[in-house]
């Protein structure tokens, strides 16, 4: 397993290169939302695997249970009602990390190795390095990280990088009944999904497709969609998605000034304890804080 | 998130260091990245099987240490066996949380005792607990034991105790308690196949001969054209659907789903179709119609193959919505039956018309009965739109084709009707008349819904059977003779197997497993030991019997029947009236606290109620070896994987120890009838604890005396104590022992077949036949005979299963047929039937017609029947007069409502697993757009739905997948109720679904009708009505955002929210 840590391609906030010598198949997992049946085997299994467990939260009026991805449930079928062609679908979509080619969360990640992507496309959050700032959830263009509450460090699918490590399909695509989660190499899956785009353009969805957007250098999770030209359908899936223009901005031009202005307010904060001394604080300031 | 000032200046400063110091260049190096280790290294594997639904995944359990002394086992991960040929490693979202079923803080670790009038739980030991159990049920039994009724007739039964066996149990612990419970002489024995699949066997066996699925799961993906109605298996059976799904994938198959309400299952489906709930039969039979109009049916198989050619009676009628034969008088049984049934000539052999023109032969008599149901009439009944009609018959009809097979998948959306029987009688028409049955891809379905309620029907724990679907006598049979030749079925046309011939040797050969030496042919093999029936005392009947105060005790194993069964009220009060109940479970179930106060969701006073209770208990799968049968007739063995909590022990050491304790009572007191108790075969090694081994070899049948080998009698075939190869071998002269004649073969001397597990499916046509062991004789797909023409052709010869090699049948299946016997002969493939072939018409069998008729749910929203105003509803449907007092009518209760099960939860059960809670965490109903418009409902809202028995309060999901729908010329709404909240385990407290289900069930099984009866839906205005409700309790405390309610969502930090935009907290 320790290998595994050789195969690095980035790591957040180093500029050291990694190495670059071995030949890693890139791997993919093809969410075939056309064969899901929305019925939460991948959630229940990606707790289970990953030793997490949800809040017993309450019923909003959907089958989306939790609401949202958290710090516990990194995986989460997304429910739409549409009616297409005077038809009703029920569209049901596996969210989670799409473990981008360019991956915005280790783009704006300021902590060494907090963030990192493997050779095989893993990207992989490192929760001891990780400070908790929160900027992967600014940079992640599908609205993924989840910051944990209990210990203030951000939680995401690793794509169980544990099992993949080892030679085994994350626990999601082990479990799911219908084959709609298919897991191997990136070129295996862009072929299997271009199998079942011809058996659903015979059935009549004409704009049947693949998800694999160009804007964050493609992804290692991928979707068949039925509606490809839609994606928006599937509950606000970005149809074309790009790393935020302020990570942009952040790792571009205020890097250099930011880090000169921090570096200049930690001199200053220095000799301001060297020359005052601590700042006190009294019990009134804790209590109006309470 | 919740940070204070002072703690976000903290944070921002210490991510400002961090990143500063990073920044320049300060890199924390030595924090290399590294992947999480794995977690399964160095475990032991064990392999077993999900313990919920009848799909029987398998498992691999991995639990740490190495089986070392000093280590204690402990099972840390669960996941699916990628062997396994119907799972493949998958699992369903409840399969693969079953590790917080193992170690749910619901399970039990001691006995537990509640003393009449208490309020609270005594642990005990125990030994007290058994010694007050036997106490309790030798006095109930010794006062209220019948020896003889009125007319002096022997009859050795036993009224005022009930039992309910569990259907998640083992092979093993099933038969044992069988064998247990017949000894004691109790008739009120029933599972879990009364309130779910009884009609099944009912309808399956009286139309093929055999009362299960017809195919195997793998075998779905042969199929051309799918048809889900009366059933959702995506959301039941999410592994076995894996089939059906591949079928579209890989065999260009169209799936069609009738449904009332749009379900995951829709959701995959190429024709999605809605219908009124209860009208199946209307919609079906109108199918039956499109094909014989438009000539679309296999006719050389329906010539063949089925009964269309046979000529029925010429007083048989059908007039008016009743058959002949109605008497009303007897509220019981209201047929007779005696013009059901074919012409028979001089042999008594049945007439037949090859020519199908004999205007009373069955083909022209179903045209005649069918020609009413046309597309007007179905689209008036049933509500379906006229269209999507035409298409679904259009692609059922084209499997009329030989080369092309329907499939039909179905469960209790047919089942939980009181024309239960008659739904699934009308899809094995038409399936004959396709020639659809045989076929590898074809079949009906039945799709179990626990993990071993196939095994339990298999093994007769059912009021009025016996194992292998013997059935137990009634008091006029005195003489076993008379009860044999009955049940010796004669065949009806030249040349028939009629399997059912060899009844005395399967009989035989029970009560020798049974009463080993004290059976003997002198006193007829204890017949008279057997209890017997003056009426069959089901589930229904138990707990009528309990409300009216006539039962004493009662024990619950593996069943949490306050939830399960219908009219909770009723339930409620009996079980309050009783004076024990034994509850035996894993779980902490709502039944075992029936007396506890839970709010407005246990309403009870514990003070009034004076019934003791003992709670005990068990082991759960992982903890326990044996087998149980899945919903495609395997047996498969499994393995224990780590010691049970606490003191819980398995079913099959509570059941020795209670019987050992009667057992020595009766030694020493005497006392009612003890022979079948003190004489009960008992041969095991460790009597307090026999082994699952015993047990199967016992089922599966051994030699008493050496047989010799029908081919070379000179020859012995086997020898004295050695295990039987199959029931071939068994005796009617008490040279046998086999408990259980349909799984004989499961243990041979070979070994345990139901442990192999050869992977291989030569063909890959989905037929394994080295993993597991399938009843009958481990074939595969029933009735596969029927898979080639009568001169032995393939009808398909691309899915050929078994063809005739000159010399004798043979094949990738196990013919289920006669190997020797070439074809062109008369024997026909539909072994069991007497008649050797397949039954349009069911002569003489069941309880409400030889023809399925549409009669309207007991609550119907019409209050009439289209066909006939003056029989509206099933007219031989068994209803208890209080329980007719409580229908409601539409005026009142002007909504239909269904209810289901839904992916993420399986009953009560998983109310108590984490994992599962989080998934479903709160009650809800599915409810219209138009519904909820016209009522101001807004979805999330909580409503209040009431019935005429009850009310339940959840919250409302509006949706578009259900719609209003037209029948009769009226608009008609209807509710979906999922059925899995109860005040017991780790959701929010819930109301039972059956608060609102009325208290009556099909005419022949008397399984509930769940799944068609009125409601009414509103607001719940109780918010505005203080002190309506126990605080902290269920859905109110979403109204309390204050009272602890954690948000599911995980909450971004505020400067996260700056920078992208996201200013909502």
């Amino acid at each position: 397993m320790a290998l595994q840590s050789l195969d690095i391609l980035r790591r957040s906030a180093t500029t050291t290169p990694s190495p670059q010598q071995r030949q890693t198949t890139e791997v993919a997992k093809l969410i075939d939302v056309t064969k899901c049946i929305g019925c939460k085997a991948c959630q229940s299994a990606c707790q289970e695997w990953n030793d997490l467990r949800e809040e017993i939260g309450i019923n909003e009026g959907s089958y989306q249970n939790p609401h949202d991805l958290t710090a516990n449930s990194w995986t989460l079928m997304r429910f739409a009602e549409t009616e297409q062609n005077g038809t009703l679908e029920w569209l049901i979509r596996k969210d989670g990390c799409m473990h981008c080619a360019d991956p915005g969360c280790l783009k704006a990640c300021p902590s060494p190795g907090a963030i990192v992507q493997y050779s095989n496309g893993i990207v992989d959050f490192h929760e001891e390095n990780c400070i908790g700032c929160g900027y992967c959830i600014a940079g992640c263009p599908f609205d993924v990280p989840r910051l944990s509450k209990k210990d203030s460090k951000v939680y995401k699918c690793t794509l169980c990088s544990d099992r993949v490590a080892v030679g085994l399909e994350p626990a999601c695509i082990k479990a799911c009944p219908t084959q709609a989660l298919v897991f191997g190499s990136k070129e295996d899956m862009i072929e299997h999904a271009n199998d079942r785009i011809t058996d659903l353009k015979e059935r009549g969805f004409e704009n049947a497709g693949l998800y694999d957007p160009a804007g964050v250098g493609g992804t290692h999770v991928m979707y068949v969609l039925h509606h490809a030209d839609q994606p928006q359908l599937y509950n606000d899936l970005p149809k074309d998605p790009t790393i935020s223009p302020v990570v942009s901005v952040w790792k571009g031009i205020m890097k250099p000034l930011a880090t000169a202005a921090m570096a200049l307010t930690a001199l200053a904060g220095f000799f301001h304890y060297v020359t005052v001394g601590p700042n006190e604080t009294d019990g009134d300031d804790e209590e109006h804080s309470a | 998130m919740n940070i204070d000032r002072r703690q976000f200046f903290k944070l921002s400063a210490s991510s400002l260091g961090g990143s500063t110091l990073a920044a320049l260049g300060f890199s924390p190096t030595a924090a290399l990245a590294e992947v999480r280790t794995f977690k399964l290294a160095r475990t032991t594997e064990t392999r077993n099987t999900c313990p919920y639904c009848s799909v029987a995944c398998g498992l691999i359990m991995y639990s740490l240490g190495d089986k070392a002394k000093n280590a204690k086992a402990e099972i840390i991960h669960i996941e699916g066996d990628p062997d396994h040929p119907v799972s493949r490693g998958s699992l369903c979202p409840k399969g693969a949380g079953l590790l917080e079923f193992v170690h749910s803080p619901s399970r039990l670790k001691y006995p537990e005792y509640r003393a009449p009038g208490s309020s609270e739980w005594r642990r005990v030991s125990w030994d007290w607990a058994m010694e007050r159990i036997a106490k309790l049920v030798k006095e109930d039994r010794d006062s209220n034991f019948i020896a003889r009724n009125e007319q002096g007739q022997t009859v050795n039964r036993w009224t005022s105790l009930g039992f309910l066996a569990a259907s998640a149990a083992s092979n093993e612990t099933g038969y044992l308690t069988n064998k247990i419970c017949r000894a004691l002489g109790i008739v009120m024995l029933d599972s879990q196949a009364r309130i779910c699949h009884a009609p099944s066997v009912s309808a399956l066996a009286s139309s093929f001969g055999r009362g299960a699925m017809t195919n195997t799961w793998m075998d779905i993906k042969n199929a051309d054209v799918i048809i889900a109605m009366g059933g959702n298996p995506a959301e039941a059976h999410p592994v076995g659907f894996k089939w059906a799904v591949e079928a579209k994938a890989r065999n260009k198959a169209k799936l069609i789903v009738v449904d009332p309400r749009f379900s995951r299952t829709a959701s995959v489906a190429d024709l999605y179709v809605p219908i009124r709930a209860g009208s199946d039969i209307a919609f079906l039979n109108g199918v039956i119609h499109y094909l014989l109009e438009h000539g679309a049916i296999n006719e050389e198989y329906v010539k063949a193959y089925t009964n269309a050619s046979f000529i029925v009676r010429d007083d048989f009628r059908f007039e008016e919505g009743l058959f002949s034969g109605y008497d009303e008088s007897d509220p019981e049984v209201r047929y007779d039956r005696t013009t059901w049934t074919y012409e028979l000539d001089g042999q008594g052999y049945a007439k037949i018309d090859p020519s199908l023109q004999h205007p009373r032969c069955v083909f022209q008599l179903l045209k005649a009965h069918v020609a009413r149901y046309t597309p007007e009439l179905v689209y008036d009944v049933t509500g379906v739109p006229a269209e999507s009609f035409l298409k679904v018959c259009e692609l059922i009809a084209s499997t009329a084709a030989t080369d092309r097979t329907l499939t039909s998948l179905y469960a209790l959306g047919w089942t939980h009707h009181s024309v239960g029987v008659q739904n699934i009688r009308v899809m094995a028409m038409i399936q004959l008349l396709l020639g659809n049955i045989g076929m590898s891809g074809g079949g009906v379905n039945a799709l179990r819904g626990h993990s071993n309620i196939q095994g339990l029907s298999d093994l007769g724990l059912l009021t009025e059977m016996l194992p292998g679907y013997l059935t137990l006598p009634r008091d006029h049979e005195t003489d076993r003779a008379g009860y044999l030749a009955k049940r010796t079925l004669k065949p009806l046309r030249p040349g028939q197997w009629s399997y059912w011939s060899n009844t005395p040797k399967f009989h035989t050969s029970l009560m020798k497993a049974w009463y080993g030496p004290a059976a003997t042919a002198e006193n007829d093999y204890c017949y008279d030991w057997l209890p017997k029936l003056d009426k069959p005392y089901d589930s229904l009947r138990l707990f009528d019997l309990m409300a009216q105060g006539k039962v004493n005790g009662f024990i619950c194993q593996g069943f949490n029947p306050l939830a399960s069964y219908p009219n909770r009220h009723k339930v409620a009060g009996g079980l309050a009236k009783l004076k024990f109940l034994v509850v035996m479970d894993p779980l902490a179930t709502d039944t075992s606290e029936f007396w506890q106060h839970y709010g407005e969701h246990n309403d009870v006073d514990p003070g009034e109620i004076q019934t003791e209770v003992f709670r005990l208990p068990t082991t759960c799968f992982a903890e326990e070896d044996g087998s149980l049968v899945n919903s495609s007739r395997w047996l498969q063995w499994h393995w224990k994987g780590a010691e049970p909590p606490g003191e819980a022990r398995t079913d099959i050491e509570i059941m020795s120890d209670f019987y050992l304790r009667l057992k020595e009572l009766y030694a020493a007191e005497g006392g009612a009838f003890p022979d079948p108790i003190l004489h009960l075969h008992w041969p095991y090694r460790k009597a307090e604890d026999p082994t699952p081994d015993e047990l199967a070899r016992e089922f599966s049948g051994y030699a008493l005396a050496d047989l010799s080998d029908p081919a070379d009698p000179a020859r012995t075939a086997v020898k004295a104590g050695q295990q039987l190869a199959g029931f071939a071998q068994l005796k009617d002269d008490g040279s046998t022992a086999c408990g259980n004649w349909i799984f004989s073969g499961c243990w041979t001397e070979a070994g345990n077949q139901m442990a192999r597990r050869d992977t291989a499916d030569p063909t890959g046509m989905g037929i394994a036949p080295g993993w597991a062991w399938s009843w009958p004789a481990n074939r595969r797909i029933l009735y596969n005979r029927a898979s080639c023409d009568p001169a032995g052709k393939p009808w398909n010869a691309k899915r050929t299963i078994i063809e005739w090699n000159g010399r004798q049948w043979s094949g990738l299946d196990v013919p289920d047929y006669k190997a020797d016997v070439p074809p062109g002969a008369d024997m026909m493939p539909f072994i069991m039937n007497p008649e050797g072939v397949g039954r349009l018409f069911c002569a003489d069998r069941l309880a409400d017609g030889p023809f399925p008729e549409h009669y309207e749910p007991f609550e119907t929203p019409l209050g009439t029947n289209p066909l006939h105003p003056k029989v509206v509803s099933n007219p031989a449907a068994r209803v208890f007069p209080n329980d007719r007092a409580m229908l409601g009518g539409s005026e009142e209760f002007p909504y239909v409502a269904t209810t289901y099960r839904i992916t993420e939860l399986f009953n009560t059960w998983t109310d108590h697993v984490r994992i599962n809670a989080s998934l479903q965490p709160e009650q809800f109903i599915e409810i219209g757009e138009d519904l909820a418009r016209e009522l101001g409902i807004a979805n999330g809202e909580i409503v209040v739905v009431r019935s005429k028995r009850g009310f339940i309060k959840a919250v409302a999901m509006v949706t578009k997948r259900l719609k209003m729908l037209t029948v009769a010329g009226k608009p008609l709404h209807q509710i979906g109720i999922p059925v899995h909240w109860g005040f017991m385990g780790l959701t929010r407290k819930g109301y039972f679904c059956n608060n609102l289900t009325p208290y009556l069930g099909d005419a022949n099984t008397q399984t509930p009708e769940f799944k068609a009866f009125l409601v009414n839906v509103e607001k719940d205005m109780s918010e505005f009505m203080p002190h309506s409700h126990e605080p902290g309790q269920g859905h109110d405390e979403r109204r309390r955002p204050e009272a602890g309610l954690t948000p599911a969502t995980g909450q971004a930090s505020w400067l996260t929210r700056i920078l992208t935009g996201r200013t909502e907290v």
